[in-house]
């Protein structure tokens, strides 16, 4: 640990080691999430390197507790950190108030501590930005939150390779009144468009919370079905 | 130190009614035998719908309150919104037992308002919780305020026999126990509104 800043401003008045971070999540896989009236759903891309990987191994989408879950673009280990620090965060919560968290709540306080990797001294950033989707008292949230510690409430919206075409089409398609199930069917044609080569229910992970406050992680048989009903 | 909890002296009660809650205090602050103030505040109002009441050592009764009230209050500020009377009772008992090794010797309850129905907790110094269907007491003269309680309680009462059967009860109580007294302070909690009562007790 050294006593020094690693980030620190340039002339211009950028950090350019979050400008670095970004870059780090804009070659990651495509993740995508889209609030519905009573419901949220993530979608996120699992391309192996290697026919070889056992699949059900890899895990993109983290549960954080029972009603809220989030996936992420860019530097894997580091939403692996993230994703356990934000579980602690949520059992101190629970322990303090015995009460179901906020997502606001969870998103904020773990902005913290992406923050203060970006203010402290001898530690990089995270390369990694992730999406918060759950559902609580106040109804369904969305959540982004970046390396630099910022974090932004959407109604969808997408991060990673794809997240400018992403975007451009979940604007054509988003509409307010939209129920759960047709979100899920838009995540999918949404992160369809751009995906390099076939997709099948093992290279892609959904995740749906609806307004029971349960997050569910879909089995490959349910994302099968999805994916045969967008044909 | 023999009776740390009976040093300063003083009761507390608490009780539900229907769709309401009633607190009820003494107003003497005590040192062993000598009286040095008969206007101590002892119930707190922590929000619009949650008050808590707490008996013991009066350095710790108001420590412990001041650390609630900045609890509640950064709590507002952070998650901006209310905090649920079953939250509060919740951090009560875990900041009680945050101090396990070196505790704050009161007894507290809290009551409140959720949503309409009544909320009634109560805790050991080292925030044990207990939900309660009917009443607590605590302090000094809790015991003698019990057998008051017990005679006269019957559920869901109405606000105004709820702020008769808990004064009555509480006066009583103190007038019986030596350590409590000097007057009586009723406060009786409904949606609409919180009524204060100051009752008299005898002058001993």
């Amino acid at each position: 640990m050294t006593d020094f800043a690693l980030t620190t401003f340039s002339s211009k008045g950028k950090l350019l080691q979050i400008e670095y971070a970004l870059n780090a999540v804009a070659k990651g896989d495509t993740a995508i999430g889209i609030k519905a009236k009573n419901g949220v759903v993530l979608v996120v891309e699992k391309k192996q390197s290697s026919i070889l990987i056992e699949e059900s191994s890899v895990q993109k989408i983290a549960l954080l507790t029972d009603n809220v879950a989030a996936t992420y673009a860019g530097l894997g280990p580091d939403f692996r950190v993230l994703s356990q620090q934000a579980r602690k965060l949520v059992k101190k919560y629970d322990l303090k108030y015995q009460e179901e968290i906020f997502v606001q709540t969870l998103s904020r306080e773990l902005a913290e501590d992406v923050q203060i990797a970006t203010q402290r001294g001898g530690i990089r950033p995270f390369g990694v930005s992730i999406l918060i989707a759950g559902y609580d008292e106040e109804g369904p949230h969305l959540v982004q939150l970046d390396p630099s510690g910022a974090y932004y409430s959407w109604k969808a919206t997408a991060i990673g390779k794809q997240a400018k075409n992403a975007k451009a089409f979940l604007e054509k398609r988003y509409n307010a009144d939209m129920e759960i199930e047709d979100a899920i069917n838009t995540a999918l044609l949404t992160l369809k468009e751009g995906f390099e080569g076939q997709i099948t229910p093992t290279n892609i992970e959904v995740g749906v919370i609806r307004d029971d406050h349960v997050f569910r992680i879909l089995p490959a048989s349910q994302v099968k079905d999805y994916l045969e009903e967008l044909e | 130190m023999s009776g740390i909890f009976e040093y300063n002296g003083g009761s507390i009660v608490g009780m539900k009614g229907k769709n309401c809650i009633a607190m009820a205090c003494d107003r003497r602050f005590g040192q062993q035998m000598s009286t040095i103030t008969t206007n101590y505040q002892k119930v707190f109002k922590i929000q619009d719908n949650i008050l808590l009441a707490l008996s013991g050592l009066n350095s710790d009764i108001h420590t412990f309150y001041a650390l609630m009230e900045k609890e509640i209050n950064l709590y507002n500020l952070k998650e901006n919104r209310k905090m649920k009377p079953t939250t509060f009772a919740n951090l009560v008992a875990s900041s009680l037992y945050e101090r396990r090794f070196g505790p704050f010797f009161v007894t507290p309850i809290v009551a409140g308002l959720e949503n309409g129905k009544p909320i009634l907790a109560t805790y050991d110094s080292i925030g044990c919780k207990s939900d309660l269907d009917d009443f607590q007491v605590g302090g000094t003269g809790g015991n003698y305020i019990y057998g008051a309680c017990e005679a006269f309680f019957k559920p869901d009462m109405s606000p105004e026999e709820l702020e008769e059967v808990i004064g009555q009860s509480l006066v009583s109580g103190c007038d019986r126990d030596s350590l409590s007294g000097w007057g009586g302070v009723v406060y009786v909690l409904t949606e609409q509104k919180l009524t204060v009562k100051i009752l008299k007790t005898k002058q001993t």
